[in-house]
């Protein structure tokens, strides 16, 4: 617990190869002011390190060997062929909208049945005109928020969505964002997903790419949910065994909307999720959800701040992560209460099982309370498998290993089925038992 | 609702005498030159006629502070701090070594009697009344000092720090029976090299953090416990630290060893008068538990908090460790803490020796612009090393309560285990409480567990308490005491009264 003394230091291999990849971007369009804006942000303060609290447990300067340049778009064979992979969804009956390599793809991508409820245009688009939509959020600021920082000076792409208020979505609509070619590249892409008042929406995000090969993504969302709406927001991150993903999810949850977000992390070397909420409505509430499964030498970081800043709220936060091999698993998450937010209901439970002698698991679940009319609360738990629980079932026949799985498989379904929509459960829960080579029939 | 007129009554009555503590002893006092530099700390090192390796440390504490920069991290708010507009050393010029009571300052005496502590052996720490009498809530304090020490009394050994230097200790004769060492560590020094040598700074290393340092530089006494093997400590041992000069820092230093097989229980309590300027107070604490041995640490911490508008109080700093460095060894800290206008402060166990125990046992109450940043460390390095944390934050008026504990596994911790509980209760919408914890696991048998809630003094609990002619303060230093039953309970008997006291007088005034 020591302040570390700021010394000038030499920049990481990472940020001398960002600093490289930016300056090949030079331009004298208004964009590119706003991206530069963005990058001296982001180098005032370079890679984020174990002595900045945020990023205590995923140091990045360690943990980020190397910075790709852009990625260069994908042959549409190519493309096609790295979007098979993007499979995590196939059983459901859903719309597409598809980037690859950082570039959004129209013939890849499908809307159909949702023409009249949902408008779509690419931020591509908008980055070509001038960039207005290229503006911070004021739910993290680029000074702090190194993942925005990144995002502002190298994105090149996204959904700018908007789903009409009263909308009853037919489908669910899902981005994909697959990377593909055997060359690391980076892709950074910026989602602005607006629900109108009273919307009913399911919205999925999958994120894939081949193995073996070095690549980054980076991916900030803005969502805005309407008086009222309802929308389930799921996103599996099944990256490549050697990529980095950072994301970060900014969502404000207006009065009386129903706001349930589920974070599946399986992929990437080293990857975090982050999501930071705002009730901006009286009456709202968010269930956020996550299951994590790591094994090697993965790293994969979950970030969660919720900001109750309006009275009458209750989020609920349950997280679950499996951990095997020498992977790591980070949970870290804040309840916000503020002055105003009285009568805030907050339950925070991240629990994690630890499957090997070498996996470790870092928890840091705060509460930070300012309002006294409040129950709030958190728990967090760390072990193994319970003995007893194998030994009952070994003791009706169930061999060792297998038993083992089953125990790993109802821990993680507990979160999953939260979610309370069947096909996605489905489709996760094949995710894992498939990780856990757990016949297909147990469920 | 308009307060009855009882209740006005009783918080003007607490307006005038909230700190009881707060008078100040006028005796004239030997200082050191004002500001911090080399020859302040070979200026306290001669004062204690320390030898040469002892001021060679502290310089190269000092040496080594002055690269440092004073952390950020906890969330505390405070005006920087000058350290050259200090005085790092202050004593009562009276007192070049008085060898008996008679020959104190009889000022600091009375002083100590006012604050309830009991120089004279024969006495008894205020507050401790025998079984009988204690159902007897009006008996007259007066009668107490009188009665001869009753039958069942526990006698409490007391090293009273005033200032810079430890002006009395008491029961040394006895506890030498013992083989108890008990003395101001200054002495200790001096007459005990090889001990003080062996031990000093081997769990709070100088180089631990930015206070710890200062304090390694700069201490100027404290108090100092050794218990040989197989030795239960036969009486309670206590410190009472008192800052009374203006514009001085008080940085004590506290060695505890309890060697194989021993038991020792230690008290410290603190005061100080009241002030419009911030006094700092820098301590650090080493325990040492070797095999088999046991040492439970108990604070009553009630420097002055600082005014309603929140000028004054002491900024309270402490490095606090125990090291469990034997086998099967424990080291339990308990703390109250009401005062101080900032804390920062947490006890931590390291759990090396094998099946080894930390337990930590808190009650933080805050109040009027109090801040409070307190919680400990329990660092599980043995295999089937065991720790358990009960934390109760209590905040009210426009304070701010923070827990901040880290529970950590090592690789080869197998079988670690904990438990931590920590609760937050608000009185009143202006204060703030918060938790943050940090776990981590790099073992997978290490079973950890964690569980905190925050919440207000429900309407119900209250409608119940004022329905049976309570008034509002008393059912709510009532359903506080309630709250922090768990830790309480695990005060030495000396403290637990006592707290139960404080509990009441820290939160009037705080209702409505």
């Amino acid at each position: 617990m020591m302040a570390g003394a700021e010394r000038t230091r030499t920049r990481t291999r990472a940020e001398e190869a960002l600093a490289r990849n930016f300056a090949a971007l030079a331009s004298d369009d208004a964009v590119h002011e706003m991206r530069s804006q963005a990058f001296d942000a982001f180098m005032e303060k370079g890679l984020p390190h174990r002595r900045v609290e945020d990023w205590k447990y995923t140091d990045l300067r360690a943990l980020m060997s190397d910075a790709p340049p852009p990625a260069s778009p994908a042959s549409p064979q190519a493309a096609e062929e790295a979007l098979a992979r993007a499979d995590v969804f196939a059983g459901i009956d859903r719309a597409r909208i598809v980037f690859v390599n950082g570039q959004f793809l129209p013939a890849l991508s499908d809307l159909k049945g949702l023409e009249e409820d949902v408008e779509f245009a690419s931020f591509g688009r908008f980055l070509a005109g001038g960039g207005a939509l290229l503006v911070a959020t004021d739910q993290a600021d680029e000074a702090e928020a190194p993942v925005l920082a990144l995002n502002g000076a190298f994105v090149t792409d996204g959904a700018v969505l908007r789903i009409r208020e009263g909308a009853k979505l037919a489908r669910p609509l899902e981005i994909v964002t697959v990377y593909a070619g055997a060359e690391p590249g980076l892709q950074t892409l910026r989602h602005q997903v607006s629900v109108g008042d009273g919307a009913e929406a399911v919205i999925l995000q999958s994120y894939v790419g081949p193995d073996d090969v070095a690549y980054h993504t980076n991916a900030v969302t803005d969502v805005r949910i309407g008086k009222g709406a309802k929308v389930k927001w799921v996103k599996a991150q099944e990256e490549g065994n050697k990529a980095v993903h950072l994301g970060l999810d900014l969502p404000r949850v207006d009065a009386d909307a129903v706001f349930d977000p589920f974070l599946f992390a399986a992929g990437s070397a080293v990857a975090r999720a982050e999501i930071r909420l705002i009730f901006d409505g009286e009456g709202a509430s968010a269930g956020i959800r996550g299951a994590t499964i790591a094994r090697g030498r993965q790293h994969l970081d979950t970030t969660l701040i919720v900001d109750h800043a309006v009275p009458e709220c209750t989020s609920q936060e349950f997280f679950k992560a499996a951990i095997d091999d020498e992977a790591k698993g980070v949970f870290q998450g804040r309840i916000n209460v503020w002055r105003d937010a009285q009568k805030t209901e907050g339950k925070m439970m991240s629990q994690a099982l630890l499957l090997s002698e070498s996996a470790e698991f870092d928890n840091k679940p705060e509460l930070e309370i300012f309002a006294d009319d409040v129950v709030c609360g958190h728990g967090a738990t760390c072990g193994q498998i319970d003995e007893e629980m194998l030994f009952f079932m070994r003791s009706r026949g169930v061999p060792m290993e297998e038993a083992e799985r089953l125990l790993v498989h109802a821990f993680l379904a507990e979160a999953i089925e939260e979610i309370a929509d069947e096909d996605v459960i489905e489709a996760l829960e094949a995710r894992t038992r498939r990780w856990l080579s757990l016949a297909s029939e147990v469920r | 609702m308009p307060a009855v007129q009882e209740t006005i009554e009783q918080v003007k009555e607490i307006d005038v005498d909230k700190y009881k503590y707060g008078f100040e002893t006028f005796i004239e006092s030997d200082r050191a030159p004002k500001g911090l530099d080399e020859s302040t700390v070979r200026f306290i090192s001669a004062k204690k006629g320390e030898p040469e390796w002892m001021t060679e440390w502290r310089l190269q504490a000092f040496e080594r502070w002055l690269t440092m920069k004073e952390p950020s991290w906890a969330r505390v708010k405070y005006p920087k701090i000058d350290y050259q507009d200090l005085y790092y050393y202050s004593a009562p010029k009276s007192m070049s070594g008085p060898n008996s009571l008679d020959e104190v300052d009889p000022e600091i005496l009375r002083t100590y009697e006012k604050l309830g502590i009991p120089l004279r052996e024969q006495e008894i720490l205020a507050g401790v009344r025998p079984a009988v009498e204690a159902a007897d809530s009006d008996a007259d304090s007066d009668d107490d000092s009188d009665a001869p020490a009753a039958e069942g009394t526990r006698q409490v050994a007391v090293d009273a720090v005033f200032d810079s230097v430890s002006v009395a200790t008491t029961f040394k004769k006895e506890l030498a029976k013992a083989g108890v060492i008990f003395m101001p560590i200054s002495e200790a020094i001096r007459e005990y090299p090889d001990l003080v040598r062996k031990y000093l700074g081997s769990v709070v290393p100088i180089t631990d953090n930015f206070f710890a340092t200062l304090n390694s530089a700069v201490f100027s006494d404290g108090s100092f416990v050794y218990v040989p093997k197989g030795v239960r400590c036969p009486m309670e041992l206590s410190t009472y630290f008192r800052i009374n000069e203006r514009n001085t820092g008080q940085f004590e230093r506290t060695l505890i060893i309890a060697d194989e097989g021993s038991y020792v229980s230690y008290l410290e309590g603190c005061t100080a008068p009241m002030r419009d300027e911030n006094q700092l107070h820098a301590a650090v604490v080493e325990l040492i538990a070797l095999d088999d041995a046991e040492i439970k640490y108990s604070t009553v911490q009630n420097w002055y908090p600082g005014d309603k508008e929140g000028k004054g109080g002491v900024y309270n700093f402490v490095t606090k460790r125990g090291d469990c460095r034997g086998k099967n060894s424990k080291i339990s800290w308990t703390q109250v803490e009401t005062g101080s206008a900032i804390t920062w402060k947490y006890p931590s166990c390291i759990l090396r020796g094998d099946n080894s125990e930390g337990e930590f046992y808190s009650i933080a109450i805050s109040n009027g612009h109090q801040q409070i940043d307190s919680g400990t460390k329990m660092i599980h390095l043995g295999k089937n090393t065991k720790s358990r944390i009960i934390s109760k934050g209590i905040s009210a008026g426009l304070s701010n309560n923070t827990y901040r504990g880290l529970v950590s596994a090592h690789r080869k911790a197998s079988g670690a285990r904990n438990f931590t509980q920590c609760d937050s209760l608000l009185i009143g919408g202006k204060c703030g409480a918060h938790t943050v914890p940090y776990i981590e696991s790099k073992n997978a048998s290490a079973v950890f567990e964690h569980e905190a809630t925050t919440s207000k003094i429900s309407d119900d609990q209250m409608f119940y308490c004022l329905q049976r002619g309570m008034s509002e303060e008393e059912a709510v230093a009532l359903i506080v005491n309630g709250f922090a039953r768990e830790v309480i309970q695990k005060l030495p008997m000396e403290f637990m009264a006592e707290t139960q006291r404080l509990i009441g007088i820290s939160l009037e005034g705080s209702v409505g």
